[in-house]
């Protein structure tokens, strides 16, 4: 048995491979930053003293964490249509990404929170700063600080879970090449270069992590310890 | 020292208060007032609910009755201003709690800027200023990892001074230290207390107690049993004092 592979015959096609890894960069990228707000706060409206706000919370990770991503987006985009709301697949694909990476995020978020010692807010708070000033100034930082690689590896999973959004014909990479193989038949080729390009897009991801860590983090960068 | 001719109020008065953690009563009728300028030293075994009592004067512990008033604050009632009492009381803990993420300077000029709305240059300057009164402004740029135990405590001393609290609560904060940091750390509280800075201080030291309180107060079992002038350690009259300067408490 011999393989025959034809690269020259898709490559040809590289400006649409390029145009579908650009689309999933923006989508994954637009996903992770409204993602990480919308979970940073469900983490703390899981750690509030309303009942009502936590067990909302409660209710939204859970839900999300116990079903498919396919299905999630499945609900957005049918949802929204018998609504009569009329959204593009990117919006749509940005939409439930980001209410999926959000409970995910707000798990890893609440461990943060968590692992930050009672006596540090008990000093905010013989300061006189108020519960906002505390979570911003105190607590924030070294609990993203604590969880960056939990939270970094979530958000560049994201991106790569963003392929099935190709079933909703958002035309990121993968439903690039699902056109292109079709086209050639050429279906090996088609997705090997799209495994290489999904490569490429993480190693940018984790250089765009690791470049914000220095920036967000510069006890570490001058130190080089853990917190 | 003497209290002012025109300020009769004591900055803090503790009247039977009164405190339980589940079915433990941990402050039974506790009372106790300090004037301004006065250091009140509370000293007792572990247990004795000195630390809660004090952490009641900030509200870091809700009491169960009696009555707390603070700088005019009633700590005691419910509808009490929270971050107008913690402006006016400054607390210092055992464990330093510096914030581990920020420089010494960041850590001083936090609340300052945060709660005072003081303009960052101005933050910055006054950040010097208190470093300099415990003897640390070359540690402005550093982070509290890169201080010994006895350098973050000190820079904690100075993150409370910064926010010109009218009264200073100190938890046990050389409690973490072994002796020669202690001094260090004893130096500075001194020179607060020369300078008549307010203070009232939970503290196993019992030399460094008798030589700097104006009044000292000894509690056992979540009861004052004794209240004075340092020289009630030297001639205790209460069986439970007798014992506790009499099992070895008492170094200088």
């Amino acid at each position: 048995m011999s393989i025959q592979l034809d690269f020259p015959a898709v490559l040809e096609r590289w400006p649409s491979f390029l145009g579908g890894a650009v689309l999933t960069l923006e989508l994954a990228a637009l996903a992770t930053v409204l993602g990480a707000l919308l979970g940073t706060l469900a983490a703390v409206g899981r750690g509030t003293h309303s009942a009502l706000i936590a067990t909302a919370c409660r209710i939204y990770v859970e839900a999300i964490r116990n079903t498919p991503l396919l299905v999630q987006i499945f609900l957005v985009y049918f949802g929204l249509a018998s609504l009569g709301l009329k959204f593009s697949a990117f919006t749509v694909a940005v939409a439930a990404l980001t209410i999926n990476v959000g409970a995910y995020t707000a798990e890893i978020m609440r461990a943060g929170f968590e692992a930050i010692p009672r006596g540090q807010i008990e000093a905010a708070e013989g300061l006189a700063l108020s519960r906002v000033q505390i979570y911003w100034h105190i607590i924030l930082l070294p609990a993203v600080e604590r969880v960056y690689p939990a939270l970094t590896s979530q958000f560049v999973l994201l991106m790569l879970a963003s392929s099935v959004c190709s079933q909703i014909s958002a035309e990121e990479l993968t439903a690039i090449a699902n056109y292109i193989q079709s086209d050639t038949y050429r279906a090996f080729e088609t997705y090997i270069i799209v495994a290489v390009l999904y490569v490429v897009l993480s190693l940018v991801m984790r250089a765009g992590f690791w470049g914000l860590g220095l920036v967000l983090f510069p006890r570490r960068r001058r130190l080089g310890t853990p917190l | 020292m003497q209290q002012n001719a025109f300020s009769s109020e004591p900055i803090v008065s503790l009247r039977d208060v009164q405190k339980s953690f589940g079915p433990l009563k941990v402050l039974d009728g506790v009372s106790f007032a300090v004037d301004r300028g006065e250091v009140l030293a509370i000293i007792g075994r572990s247990g004795s609910g000195k630390s809660t009592a004090l952490r009641c004067i900030d509200r870091f512990e809700k009491v169960d009755g009696g009555e707390i008033v603070v700088c005019g604050h009633r700590v005691d009632r419910p509808d009490v201003n929270l971050r107008a009492l913690r402006q006016d009381v400054g607390i210092v803990f055992q464990s330093y709690n510096l914030f581990p993420h920020l420089t010494i300077e960041q850590n001083i000029a936090l609340a300052p800027c945060a709660v005072k709305k003081m303009a960052t240059g101005q933050a910055k300057e006054l950040a010097r200023k208190v470093l300099a009164q415990v003897g640390l402004e070359e540690k402005l740029h550093a982070y509290p990892e890169q201080l010994s135990g006895g350098q973050q405590q000190r820079a904690a001393i100075a993150r409370s001074l910064a926010m010109q609290p009218k009264v200073m609560l100190f938890d046990e904060v050389t409690s973490a230290l072994d002796p020669e940091l202690t001094g260090e750390v004893l130096k500075v509280i001194e020179q607060l207390a020369a300078d008549g800075m307010t203070m009232v201080m939970v503290t196993h030291e019992m030399g460094f107690a008798k030589s700097i309180a104006d009044r000292i107060v000894f509690m056992h079992r979540g009861k004052v049993h004794e209240t004075g002038p340092a020289s009630i350690l030297t001639s205790p009259t209460t069986p439970e004092l007798i014992q506790f300067v009499g099992t070895g408490n008492l170094k200088s």
